[in-house]
């Protein structure tokens, strides 16, 4: 299940809000559509993200694909430990497993984002 | 996030979509409820639902190099040649030497086309003077069928046994035992690319030391009611199920060809660098084969820096960004952690330790020519007898 702590994107980042920082991940499904996980590429610290904006890069042995971040926001922190670890983020998608912060942010876009029960139900229309 | 796989799949369709989609037209080996009620990921391969993973592709490979592991291959095509003038008929079709093949022995060869392409790759098992079983891709079974058809004698029979004829492939380490465990006879004197028949229960059976993976390892031939069973009992006795996935990603370590990507009708078969598969003989496009000057561009392996992987269609570059060649395949190695992939290269360029580009749409990464295998410790032809 989905954590009820946070917001979900239709492209599959979940992103929660922490000390008005906005941290991000993908969520449990979208790391088991991938498969095994082999490279992240991470966005620079201080790149400024524009919700739905192409943000990095996530490459499984069999798949790549795009990040976007679900909302706007200027990076302050990513998650290094990624650059040698990658699986963290199939083992521990929601916490181990983050992928960026942001801050400055406007936490009025959170509104456009579905939450838990929210997104479970669109991943059943989807499927 | 937006995703698709390599075969340009999406991932994210579930398998009962998937399956409903194309179940109208695409095959399905004897194990498919096997493999559904394993939840394994499910795509379309050589004109089969094929299991591509089911817990994971990195597990399933490290269990193939370090263990043993199971995979179902049933799509696969197998022919029966037979009569006086098969070995003449096949020495014709095929680009290794056939009349070499000691009955007991099986060999990899290619079957090319009048301008030295290959129509497929295959490998050619002599059951007794006159007697050869062949195997070859799912994907190009009929047209292999048809092709061989075409170039025999009136006298030599054909006869394409692919329906009735189920294979399992057991591979790894400790596939010698559970092997052992599961027939009647020893297999302990079963040498390297060589076959015997043995009996599963009271089926007679034929069992090959090949396989795609580099390791110690099997490919059996049963009837489809036998791989039933063989695929519960060998997992059982400790075989992990490994898809197409891993498959992929284990004899991409060892450098071996994938048709369609590294072989096709158009690549001549000498670029291949699979020298020790073209004898100095004449067969079907031969001319073309031995002719030194058509040997333009050559296979070679490219280990990347990092962890991001190329694919197939990128364009390989020369330090100073002259197009040189482009990528087969190409994949992260879970054995050496880091990007490896294949590709053909111009001639000239095609030195190993030569620094290359390659061209990906996200941007470029560097990486060098290397030879093949990437993976030095592969246990295929290692004695039988030290893992029984």
């Amino acid at each position: 299940m989905a954590p009820k702590d946070r917001k979900y994107a239709k492209t599959h980042e979940w992103v929660k809000i922490e000390n008005n920082e906005a941290i991000v991940g993908i969520t449990d499904h979208a790391q088991d559509s991938l498969g095994d996980i082999t490279f992240i590429e991470l966005p620079s610290i201080g790149a400024k993200l524009k919700k739905s904006g192409e943000c990095g890069v996530i490459e499984s042995v069999k798949a790549a694909s795009d990040l976007y971040s679900p909302i706007s926001g200027t990076v302050v922190e990513v998650n290094e430990a990624l650059e040698t670890t990658p699986e963290d983020v199939n083992n521990d998608p929601y916490e181990k497993g983050w992928i960026f912060k942001l801050n400055n942010i406007d936490q009025s876009e959170m509104a456009n984002l579905m939450d838990a029960d929210e997104y479970e139900k669109f991943l059943e229309t989807e499927e | 996030m937006s995703f698709s796989d390599i075969f340009g799949v999406n991932y994210s369709i579930t398998f009962n979509l998937i399956s409903s989609i194309y179940a109208d037209f695409m095959k399905k080996t004897i194990l498919f409820d096997k493999h559904s009620s394993l939840n394994a990921k499910i795509s379309p391969f050589g004109g089969y639902l094929m299991p591509m993973q089911y817990e994971g592709i990195i597990k399933e490979h490290e269990a193939t190099r370090n263990a043993s592991s199971i995979f179902d291959t049933c799509h696969m095509g197998e022919f029966l040649i037979s009569g006086p003038d098969s070995i003449d008929d096949l020495e014709n079709l095929l680009s290794c030497s056939v009349a070499s093949i000691k009955t007991g022995q099986c060999r990899y060869g290619f079957l090319c086309n009048q301008n030295g392409g290959v129509i497929d790759d295959q490998i050619i098992y002599r059951m007794d003077d006159h007697k050869f079983f062949m195997v070859v891709n799912a994907s190009t079974e009929s047209t292999d069928f048809q092709w061989i058809k075409e170039h025999i004698s009136a006298s030599t029979s054909l006869i394409n046994l692919s329906s009735q004829t189920a294979k399992l492939d057991l591979q790894g380490p400790a596939s010698a035992k559970i092997m052992q465990k599961l027939m009647k006879e020893t297999i302990a004197d079963l040498k390297f690319y060589h076959f015997k028949h043995n009996f599963y229960g009271n089926e007679q059976v034929l069992i090959s030391r090949t396989g795609y993976t580099g390791e110690i390892g099997f490919e059996i031939y049963l009837s489809p009611e036998s791989a039933l069973k063989f695929w519960d009992d060998s997992i059982n006795l400790g075989a992990v199920p490994a898809g197409l996935g891993a498959r992929d990603t284990l004899r991409l370590e060892m450098g071996f060809p994938l048709y369609g990507h590294e072989l096709n009708e158009d690549t001549n078969a000498s670029e291949s660098n699979f020298c020790k598969s073209i004898a100095n003989k004449k067969f079907i496009g031969s001319d073309a084969v031995l002719d030194p000057s058509a040997r333009k561009k050559i296979l070679k392996g490219i280990t990347l820096e990092g962890r991001r992987a190329a694919r197939h269609g990128d364009k390989i570059l020369s330090t100073d960004h002259k197009e040189i060649g482009f990528i087969t395949s190409g994949s992260f190695s879970p054995s050496l952690q880091c990007a490896v992939a294949m590709g053909y290269v111009l001639s000239s360029f095609a030195v190993e330790q030569n620094s290359v580009v390659v061209k990906t749409d996200r941007g470029e990464l560097t990486g060098k020519i290397t030879e093949t295998p990437f993976y030095k410790k592969a246990t295929g032809r290692d004695n039988l007898a030290n893992y029984l």
